[in-house]
Order: structure tokens, then C-alpha cells, then sequence
């Protein structure tokens, strides 16, 4: 009889059901989709390093996993409220009707469990048909072959969703049962909630708090984008958040009453149609709505940047990598090791054996060689020594701008001595490497660096002082401003400071502080490439790995696959992660904002009943629903785009070694389908319940 | 006097074949211009039937409804809805303000749906306020107002266009004796001086007595009809009541 009951419950209001049921769908297809991953075929064809990346990856997906189902289950249990809310009425009958507090509740139990079940169910079947459209996702990332197309199921995903959503609507059933035993029967029959009290605001308050929060707004604005550059530390940018947070809320505070104002003022537009109803009903609900439409807002922000910024993130590291990466490996190591030296970990002292440090006193291609690696495998080689000088730091280089230096990023590494590279040196890499090379004067020096937030500290300090006493010698800066050049490769702008110096410049042989060696694989296939860089990179065991591990000899190195391998890697775990939780904060706000306007609906039911008494016909009345709902649906989202324009300017100019700005336009089209489609569902789903809620009962 | 609705023969039934309900069972009556009629009975008779078929809320089983010459039971949505907004002005007995608008909004709004021009609106809005003495609270809201006067920003809405027939069910139903009766004078003046024509329904021989001529209505037929003529208002008052008492009212069933 209960089941019946619920049932036919559920077919009766099944509208009203359908956001919670979009929502749940929408919830178990992500979930299952993102934690599907690790089955993905595409998965399965990668390389060693790569899949240790998605190892990573996969871990951070998890753990975000739990994050998830806390936002899904608080969502889920706001918008079961909603429904209970609106069958108040219903289970007052069924109390006078003589059934107690445990049928009802079980009877929600019974509704709750067959809706979850069925969204589970359905929302699977999507997550399993969407994750094969991920798979071409994850194989474009990682460069995997697809060549073969095979049906993916992950069970563990699968399994993993159930239990998860399990738990969640255990959540609802709790919260439910409690809701139902504290209902008092004569609150539950008149449930229906009178027409209320209208808060009105005084007009010019609100336009001064709106002309505030605007300039608030501005000024934050201006601060991340204009004034980036006096950004450096978090605790700077905490401020500008609160002043965002505070500016939003104050938007909303103040918006309905400021735009009311205005267009009273222009009485062709007030006094036509439905406009003047519309407007207040606007005021109204932007009035009682103004912290979940800010949080809905700030929400929608984070959406569209992360998502934007993330996907531009991506495709500016596939197309700079080549630049970074001029050839196959650099190798490096230590020289001229000490015969003791404090461990700065343990603060033991630690002995160098003569084998090492007899090693340490030739060039790299002396170790490979030495200890059984075929000179012969590379091509190309170019070898430097790399200098320091103890006395020549960065403070050295800075000189007078030092104290100004300091006073603004107070955490460099101001007593580390600088990279010297003697000018003939360098322009052998540059040949190598199809850089500029440069010539300099027996009194000059040159610096190199790519690194932004460096380049432009050097700068100040060229342009300041630039002559530097040195063994009794002073030299002068070629340029006031530093050159474009590395010597190591990375997958970004990460060259902090290199100093080119004359080939005159004097230096002991102590004073090599590494030996340097660039080359190229000799090799015609990739496959072959791939075959010689497994040795260097470690990868597999090889007799110069056995040799050097034997020994205690650190040969470090970079190589262009394992760069680009990693950079890959990184990237794709950005994207993932933003992604996943970008749509889950969609489906959140679309999802409040939808609860919201229902709630609000039936709630004035009444207003439209008078308007239709009065002579509004159904086209009048559903124009003013859908004017509402469009308005309270786009408000957040405007003010969301605005804050955005600034907001990825912002990220794109932290991560300036990492995107670039031409790479977003794509990346925002892409928001925006996502955003639409999703915003675009719920909007359409809310217009169509509300429009069902507001008609005439026969 | 032209007739402004004529009433011919209407019936109205309720349920299916097997068990039927005449709510209204042959009415025939004429309104004319300018009259001040009511229409009284007990809960039950159908009165309110009456009322909503005249008012296009609903739609009568057979017969003709003529209101200004255009038989409105052949009216089909749209024209139906536009008939209402153009033809009818209304008054409830729970005076159905929208909350959220200023009085001043809340008349306007019977123009702003029939898309009168704005700065016409203005105007008019004030005119009838005036005439209704309701200018003092024109810019407040519902819930700042007394029930008489929300009565009487109700009446501006239903009188600010024009209608050809004003109808008013229960008029005084929420509002207290003393509030009643400054409406009902609204009522006599609006009616007397500005010429409109009300069809008002009410079961209360008080309110019945403002109007000039009462339909009584029982079980879904007319039973009686009294006509104010030359009568003082307390002579109107108690015909009423013996009419009420022949008809066998609330009183005599709990007798």
C-alpha cells in the first residue's frame, strides 16, 4: 500500500522532482566519469613516466572525489528539503487521515530510495557513455593510440559511485525522518505560506552602496590586473579577495533597489505590460536571495576561470615545449667535490671518496665514458664549465637596488652566488641551441635570464648601477637591461640569471662549480630516441647507471621526452582536476538557483492567480515568469563573466611562464558550451516547474 | 435604458450522468446601464455559479450571456481573456492586492496589461484616486494600509478602465462594520455619480440594502427580486430581511 503510494506520489509530482533528479543524474555520471579514469584504454598505452603522472593524477582525483560527495551530498540533502517542503500539505492529510510520524517517513524512505535508485541507475548509463568521450579526451592529452576503439567499463568506478551515493542518501533519509518528527500537524496544514511583508530600501542608500561596491569592485580589478607586478605575496591578495567577496555582496545588496530606482524613473518602461510586477518580484528575490546569489556568483567565477584558464594552460604548454627543448639531453654534474662538507639535512660531515672526487674533476663526457656508456649514442656534444664566484651573489649583482630589492620579495636567495659563464662558452650553446649568440668587450658583461618576475628585478638593478668591481677590475653592463637566453632546458621561462663574461675573466679551477653537457641523441627513429633515452633517463638498468650508483657519483640531467612527458602529465592533471570541480560548482549554483526560484514560485502562487483574476491572460503571465527567471538566472552569471575578464587576466599573468593569452579564446569558447549547457538545463527545467507550479488548479 | 447584460435562460451543471448537480437552473435577468444590482442567497445556491459565468471565469451548460451586446459564451481564449481585461472590472471579497506594488502600482496595473499608453496612465491613476479618496496612501503598500482601505484601492483598479459592468463578490466580507459601510458608500457613489454599473453578490442584508434592486437566488433558481423604488433604506433593509427569513436563510436552519 505504501509502495503504491510513493509511487504514484512520485508520477504525480514529477516535475517537481525533475531538478533533484537532474541534479542526482548529473552527480553520479561526473563522479563516475572522473573516477573512471584509470581504466581508460588510452591509460593503458602510455609510457612509464607518463603513467606515473597519471598514477599522481588519479590519487588528487580521489581525494577531490570526497571533497565532491560533500558538495553533492549537502546539495543533495537542500534540494530533498525543497520537495519535502512543498508536500507539507500532503502529509498533514495523510496525519488526520490517522498515519503516524514512522508510515510517513517511511513512505519518504520508499520515494527517497526509488529515486535514488533510478538516478543511479540512469545516471551510470550517462556516466558510462560520456567516460568513452573522455577517453578521447585522455588520449589526446597524453598522445596515447586510439587507433583501436574498445567499450571502457571501470567496475571499480562503478562500485565506488554506489557506495558514495549510498551514503549520501543515507544522509537524506536521516535528515528526512528528522524534518517529519518535528512537524506539528496544524503547521503542516497550513503550510501555505501567506503573502509577506515586502522589505523595501531606502533607493538612495542603495545607490550609494551600489556606486561603492562598484568602485570596491574597480579598485580590486585594477590591483590584479594594472598593479599585478606589487602582487607577489598571498597575503597581499588576501585583501583584494575579502574586497571581491565584499563587493559582490554589496552589488547584490544594493542591485535590485539601485535598478528599480532607474527605471521608475523612465515611466514608458515601468508603466508597460508586466514590467512594473516583474521588477518587484525581482526586488523582492534578489532582496531575500542576496548571500546564496553572491556565493552563486563567486561560484560561477571560479567556474569559468579555472576552467578557461586551466584549458589555455594546456594548449600553450604543448606549443612552447619545442622552445624550451632545443635538444635531446643535458647532462650535469658537480665539480671540483670538496673532501668533506657538512650535510645540511643531517648536519653530519660526509666524506667525498677519491673516486669521486677524482671524477669530479673531469667534464661529463670523462664519467660516461669511464664508466661504460657509448660515447658514440650522442651527437652534437657541447660541453662548458659553469663558474661561481663566492663573492659575486645575486645581492653582489644587485648593488645599490638590493635594499629595494629586499624590501619587496624578501624571501630570494639573495647570498647565492651567481651562474658565470664565460661569453665563447655560452655562444657555443646558443649555436646549439639556435639562440642569439652574443660578443662582449674585455670590460663587459652580459646577463641572461627569462624568467619574468626576475628579468624585470634585473632590470631596475641595470638600470641603477650597473658596473661591478670585481679582482680590482670593474666591468660594465653590455646593456642596461637583460638578454634572452638559457643553458638549461625546462619546460617553461624558468632562467633566474646566468652571467656572460669575457673570456679574459679569470677563474681558478675551483671556481667551476659544474661541468655542463648538451647533446643530441644519434639516433634516426623516434623509436630509437626513446630506446637511448630510457638509459639516460634511468628508466631501465643499464651498466653507466650500475657504475655510478656504485660509485656515488650524482650525474644529473634533463631529457627533451621526459620534459615533455612531464609537462604533459602536469598539465593534464590541471585540466582534469579543474574541470571536475568546475562542473560540480555549475551544477551546485544551477542547481540552488533552480531550488530557489521553485521554492519562490510556489510560494507566490497567489500573486499569479491574482493576476490572471484581474485580466492577465496565460501569455502575459508566462512572459513575466520567464522574464523573472531569465533575470535571476543571468544576474549572477553577468556579474560571474565581469569578475572573470579580470580574474583570468590574474591567472594568466601569475602563470605567465605557463599560458599565454592567444591560447584563450578557444578555451572560452569551451567554457562557455559547458556553461550554457549545463546553466542553459537547469534554467529551461526551472521555467517549465515554475510555469507548472503557478497554473490553475481545475 | 439599454441593457448592458442580459442573462437568458442559463443553466449549469456540475458532475456526470449518473449523478448531476444543477448548480443554476434556468436564470434570466437584465442589468441596465447605470444600475446597482444584487444578488443574494444562501451558501449553497448558487450565487457565486452565477457570478463566475458572468464574470468568463466559467463557462455555462446552455443559455446566453449578453454583456453589451456580445454573448460572451461564445468568446474562445484570447478574445475571452481580452473581453475580461477590457469589458469587466472586478472586486473580491479578499481584495487580491499583489503585495509586492504600491497601491499606485497596483491600479496602474489594470492599465499596463490593456497597454494603455504611460503618460496616460499617470493621469487616470490619480484622477480615480481622487475620486475614491485614496490619494493620501497612494504610495503604500498593501500591508501598510486598513482593509477598507485596500477595499477602495481594489474598487480604483476595477473602475479605472472603464468596464462596462463592475462586478463585486462579497465586497464587504473581510472588512469590519464600520469599514463596510464607508465602502458601500464608495459603492452608491461611484454608481450614482459616476455612472457605473455594479452587479454586486452578497449574502448580507446590510450590504444587499446599498443596492436598488436585489435577485434572490435558491437551490440554482431566482425565488424572489425586490426593488428599492421610493424606499428608505431601513424599509429596503427589512424587506430584505423577510425575504431572507421566506427563503429559508442560514438562520432558519439552525432553527
Amino acid at each position: 500500500m505504501l509502495f503504491k503510494l510513493s509511487i504514484r506520489n512520485m508520477k504525480k509530482s514529477f516535475k517537481d522532482y525533475a531538478i533533484y533528479f537532474l541534479t542526482l543524474v548529473l552527480g553520479v555520471a561526473i563522479f563516475y566519469m572522473f573516477n573512471s579514469l584509470d581504466s581508460q584504454q588510452a591509460m593503458l598505452q602510455v609510457s612509464q613516466s607518463t603513467r606515473t603522472m597519471i598514477q599522481l593524477m588519479i590519487q588528487l582525483l580521489g581525494m577531490i572525489s570526497v571533497f565532491i560527495a560533500i558538495i553533492l551530498g549537502f546539495l543533495i540533502v537542500y534540494a530533498n528539503n525543497f520537495l519535502i517542503n512543498r508536500r507539507k500539505r500532503e502529509f498533514g492529510i495523510y496525519m488526520t487521515l490517522g498515519m503516524g510520524r514512522r508510515q510517513i517517513s517511511a513512505i519518504i524512505l520508499l520515494e527517497t530510495v526509488l529515486v535514488g535508485v533510478l538516478s543511479l541507475v540512469v545516471g551510470l548509463f550517462i556516466g558510462i557513455f560520456a567516460s568513452q568521450f573522455m577517453s578521447i579526451l585522455v588520449a589526446k592529452l597524453f598522445e596515447a593510440d586510439m587507433t583501436e576503439f574498445t567499450f571502457v567499463f571501470s567496475k571499480t568506478a562503478c562500485i565506488k559511485t554506489c557506495i558514495y551515493f549510498a551514503v549520501m542518501y543515507g544522509a537524506v533519509i536521516i535528515f528526512n525522518s528528522l524534518t517529519i518528527s518535528r512537524y506539528k500537524l496544524i503547521n503542516l496544514l497550513t503550510a501555505i505560506r501567506k503573502n509577506e511583508k515586502v522589505k523595501i530600501k531606502n533607493p538612495i542608500i542603495s545607490i550609494l552602496i551600489f556606486l561603492a561596491s562598484a568602485v570596491i569592485l574597480g579598485y580590486a580589478y585594477y590591483q590584479v590586473t594594472g598593479g599585478v607586478y606589487e602582487l607577489q605575496t598571498g597575503d597581499k591578495l588576501l585583501p583584494l579577495i575579502i574586497m571581491g567577496i565584499v563587493g559582490t555582496v554589496g552589488i547584490f545588496w544594493s542591485l535590485s533597489g539601485f535598478i528599480l530606482k532607474i527605471i521608475q524613473s523612465s515611466k514608458s518602461i515601468y508603466l508597460k505590460g508586466t514590467n512594473m510586477f516583474v521588477l518587484r518580484q525581482l526586488n523582492n528575490k534578489i532582496n531575500t536571495n542576496i548571500i546564496s546569489m553572491s556565493i552563486i556568483c563567486l561560484m560561477l567565477f571560479m567556474t569559468i576561470s579555472v576552467l578557461s584558464s586551466s584549458l589555455s594552460i594546456k594548449s600553450s604548454l604543448d606549443s612552447e615545449l619545442d622552445k624550451f627543448t632545443p635538444v635531446d639531453v643535458n647532462l650535469y654534474k658537480t665539480a671540483y667535490l670538496p673532501e668533506s662538507y657538512v650535510s645540511s639535512y643531517s648536519g653530519k660531515t660526509i666524506y667525498n671518496t677519491e673516486e669521486q672526487i677524482e671524477d669530479s674533476k673531469h667534464p661529463v663526457s670523462y664519467t660516461l665514458e669511464t664508466n661504460g656508456y657509448d660515447l658514440n649514442s650522442l651527437k652534437d656534444i657541447v660541453e662548458i664549465p659553469i663558474y661561481t664566484l663566492p663573492e659575486w651573489t645575486l645581492q653582489f649583482s644587485l648593488g645599490d637596488y638590493f635594499k629595494t630589492a629586499k624590501a619587496q620579495f624578501s624571501n630570494l636567495a639573495y647570498e647565492m652566488p651567481e651562474t658565470i659563464i664565460k661569453i665563447s662558452d655560452y655562444n657555443k650553446i646558443a649555436e646549439l641551441y639556435g639562440e642569439e649568440q652574443y660578443t662582449l668587450k674585455d670590460d663587459e658583461y652580459i646577463v641572461l635570464c627569462d624568467f619574468e618576475q626576475m628579468t624585470n628585478l634585473r632590470n631596475e638593478a641595470l638600470k641603477e648601477n650597473s658596473n661591478i668591481v670585481i679582482n680590482g677590475k670593474t666591468y660594465y653592463a653590455k646593456d642596461n637591461e637583460c638578454k634572452y637566453g638559457f643553458v638549461f632546458m625546462s619546460v617553461s621561462e624558468m632562467n633566474g640569471g646566468i652571467i656572460i663574461v669575457p673570456d679574459s675573466f679569470e677563474f681558478k679551477d675551483e671556481n667551476i662549480e659544474q661541468f655542463f653537457l648538451a647533446a643530441n641523441y644519434n639516433a634516426e627513429t623516434e623509436e630509437e630516441k626513446v630506446e637511448l633515452n630510457n638509459v639516460l633517463a634511468g628508466e631501465v638498468d643499464s651498466e653507466l647507471f650500475n657504475n655510478l650508483s656504485d660509485k656515488g657519483i650524482d650525474l644529473e640531467g634533463s631529457t627533451k621526452i621526459s620534459l615533455v612527458e612531464s609537462s604533459k602529465g602536469l598539465s593534464s592533471i590541471i585540466i582534469f582536476i579543474s574541470i571536475y570541480l568546475g562542473i560540480v560548482f555549475l551544477i551546485a549554483s544551477s542547481a540552488i538557483l533552480a531550488l530557489k526560484q521553485l521554492t519562490e514560485s510556489s510560494d507566490n502562487k497567489q500573486r499569479y492567480t491574482i493576476l490572471r483574476k484581474i485580466g492577465c491572460d496565460e501569455k502575459m503571465i508566462n512572459g513575466a515568469l520567464f522574464k523573472q527567471i531569465f533575470i535571476f538566472f543571468m544576474l549572477p552569471l553577468a556579474l560571474a563573466i565581469i569578475h572573470s575578464i579580470f580574474g583570468i587576466k590574474f591567472i594568466l599573468s601569475m602563470l605567465a611562464a605557463l599560458a599565454s593569452p592567444d591560447e584563450l579564446l578557444p578555451s572560452i569558447i569551451v567554457t562557455a558550451i559547458i556553461i550554457g549547457l549545463i546553466y542553459g538545463v537547469y534554467f529551461l527545467a526551472t521555467y517549465f516547474g515554475s510555469k507548472n507550479i503557478i497554473k490553475e488548479e481545475e | 435604458m439599454s441593457n448592458v447584460l442580459e442573462v437568458k435562460n442559463i443553466e449549469k451543471y456540475y458532475g456526470n450522468k449518473s449523478n448531476l448537480t444543477k448548480a443554476i437552473d434556468g436564470i434570466s435577468f437584465n442589468v441596465e446601464k447605470g444600475e446597482f444590482v444584487g444578488i443574494m442567497g444562501a451558501s449553497g445556491s448558487g450565487k457565486t455559479t452565477l457570478l463566475n459565468c458572468i464574470s468568463t471565469i466559467d463557462r455555462v451548460t446552455a443559455g446566453q450571456i449578453i454583456i453589451n451586446d456580445q454573448d460572451i459564451t461564445k468568446l474562445k481564449g484570447n478574445k475571452l481573456n481580452k473581453f475580461r481585461r477590457e469589458e469587466l472590472g472586478f472586486i473580491f471579497q479578499d481584495f487580491n492586492l499583489l503585495d509586492t506594488l504600491t497601491a499606485y502600482e497596483n491600479i496602474a496595473l489594470a492599465l499596463t496589461i490593456q497597454k494603455v499608453k504611460p503618460h496616460e496612465i499617470d493621469e487616470k491613476v490619480k484622477e480615480v484616486a481622487e475620486k475614491l479618496d485614496i490619494s493620501g496612501i497612494i504610495n503604500k503598500y498593501p500591508y501598510q494600509i486598513s482593509g477598507g482601505q485596500k477595499q477602495r484601492v481594489a474598487s480604483a483598479r476595477a473602475i479605472i478602465t472603464n468596464p462596462k459592468i463592475v462586478l463585486a463578490d462579497e465586497p464587504t466580507g473581510a472588512l469590519d462594520s464600520k469599514s463596510a459601510r464607508q465602502l458601500l458608500e464608495t459603492f452608491e457613489h461611484l454608481n450614482k455619480n459616476l455612472g457605473a454599473t455594479i452587479l454586486m453578490v452578497t449574502h448580507d442584508a446590510f450590504t444587499a440594502s446599498y443596492a436598488e434592486r436585489i435577485i434572490f437566488i435558491k437551490d440554482g433558481k431566482i425565488f424572489n427580486e425586490l426593488i428599492k423604488g421610493e424606499d428608505t433604506r431601513k424599509q429596503f433593509f427589512e424587506k430584505i430581511i423577510e425575504v431572507q427569513t421566506l427563503l429559508g436563510g442560514d438562520l432558519n436552519d439552525v432553527i
